[in-house]
């Protein structure tokens, strides 16, 4: 149960995870944006632990779909739910919920007005009702554990993208979640600074964490994904491991995927 | 000249009497205009209607007649009676000055990306929290110029209370000028009263603007 699991605020990020049912469910989810068709009865259930890569063309409806899961969009039909528990409608249910989803940006949105360190604290203090001194420790060990923690006390602005997008990890992973969305972490990045936020989430996954990470990296794929999800046209084509998707896809619109960005 | 010097005090109570409807006002109209601003981007579509109404209705009606309202008209059904004049003066700059400050608040909420709300909402902030802690801190630091604009035009505004007997500047120059034949000198010295206070805005608002744009 989702409720038995917002209480324990204090629990480690790789820790197991407690509850019934798969961490996500997602069942016969439809969406249109006006007549256009984004999401096409989605199924798709991601269990505890599992890293769960989403990869398509652009326009697939991989972002809707991983903007729903925290229901920043809405859906039109079809359930999701989290840990068992249906997604609330918007309200103070709905606020806690997404406490327990980490969700990052592919245009990090840090809050520009606030330093580093308060981006990692805001949340701790004012969703779970931390101490300032507790939630600043607990931030600082995490901007560490990012590779940023002397850069604490700066504004976003004066960071560079892989620094700030490591930062809204780290402001992720401050509410101790039960789940991480990646909404193209890296696409907004330049070439270099692509690997040091890959080498975080890489590491991320390996400490047990549940994470759907819509991306074009393909290495990351084959690294750190348990499973790929591709998805053309708002529906999702073909699932399998990593290595099967890669080196055998079954369907005619994955191989032309895979053609147009392995070649060149 | 003479007699304004001979009665400095009754100049300098008139100036004061200005600075307090200015201050009262302004903070009133800073505080009612965010709440209404904080209406119309919310999510409650009863709330954002009466904030659009109430904005279409006040903003569209001249000030002169918001006075007489709360002047002549709300004492006839009851409201405002033995109210003291400044409190009077004060409720009607404000209730016409809060619409114009929140469509100014409001066009610096437009103005913050919504990815910033966006990931208020992710880490779990109510809408509440969401305003108060990311998008108004936001918005204010991108308003300074417009809603300093409104808090001057707001303070030139406040003369119009002379007409209904407070003795600000203005219904203390025309106390002078119906005495006195050096019309100018009197037209120049409460001009320069109030240019002094708006100028007191003015440097505030750049005050502001350095402070914030400093700290981002």
């Amino acid at each position: 149960m989702l409720t038995s699991v917002l209480g324990m605020t204090a629990s480690s990020t790789s820790a197991p995870r407690t509850g019934e049912g798969a961490a996500v469910d997602l069942a016969g989810v439809n969406k249109w944006f006006g007549d256009l068709h984004v999401l096409k009865d989605i199924d798709l259930s991601v269990e505890r632990g599992e890293v769960v890569v989403v990869i398509g063309p652009s326009g697939s409806g991989k972002s809707t779909l991983c903007r729903a899961i925290n229901r920043l969009e809405t859906i039109d039909g079809g359930s999701i739910t989290l840990a068992g528990e249906p997604l609330p409608e918007e309200g103070k249910a709905l606020a806690r919920m997404r406490s327990d989803v980490g969700m990052v940006f592919q245009s990090f949105n840090l809050f520009a007005h606030k330093t580093v360190l308060e981006n990692v604290t805001l949340g701790p203090i004012k969703v779970r009702g931390a101490k300032r001194a507790e939630a600043e420790e607990k931030a600082r060990r995490l901007l560490d554990r990012v590779g940023v923690g002397h850069q604490a006390e700066k504004y976003p602005a004066q960071l560079s993208g892989g620094q700030q997008q490591r930062v809204a990890i780290a402001r992720a992973l401050a509410m101790d979640p039960q789940l991480m969305l990646f909404d193209e972490p890296t696409s907004a990045l330049d070439p270099e600074m692509i690997k040091e936020v890959l080498d975080v989430m890489v590491d991320l996954a390996r400490g047990g964490m549940t994470m759907i990470v819509v991306t074009h990296e393909m290495g990351f794929a084959r690294t750190a994904a348990d499973r790929v999800v591709f998805m053309s046209d708002g529906a999702i084509v073909e699932e399998n491991t990593p290595d099967e998707f890669f080196t055998n896809p079954r369907s005619e619109r994955a191989r032309d995927f895979l053609a147009k960005i392995l070649k060149h | 000249m003479d007699d304004l010097l001979d009665q400095r005090d009754l100049v300098l109570q008139a100036f004061w009497l200005t600075i307090q409807l200015a201050v009262l006002s302004g903070v009133c109209s800073l505080a009612f205009g965010t709440v209404l601003a904080a209406m119309r981007v919310g999510p409650i579509s009863v709330l954002r209607g009466a904030a659009t109404t109430y904005v279409t209705l006040v903003r569209n009606t001249p000030l002169l007649l918001m006075f007489v309202f709360v002047f002549v008209a709300a004492p006839n059904i009851g409201w405002f009676v033995g109210t003291p004049f400044l409190l009077k003066g004060v409720i009607a700059v404000s209730v016409y000055t809060s619409a114009f400050i929140c469509e100014a608040v409001r066009s610096g909420v437009n103005a913050v990306p919504l990815g910033q709300a966006e990931a208020a909402r992710a880490i779990g902030l109510t809408f509440g929290q969401t305003m108060t802690s990311i998008v108004l801190p936001q918005a204010f630091r991108a308003v300074v110029p417009p809603v300093a604009s409104v808090l001057i035009a707001m303070t030139k505004n406040t003369s119009i209370a002379a007409v209904f007997g407070l003795m600000e500047l203005t219904g203390r120059m025309r106390y002078f000028t119906n005495n006195s034949a050096d019309d100018t000198a009197i037209f120049l010295t409460f001009a320069v009263l109030y240019i002094v206070l708006v100028e007191l805005i003015s440097a505030g608002a750049i005050g502001l603007e350095r402070r914030w744009r400093a700290a981002r």
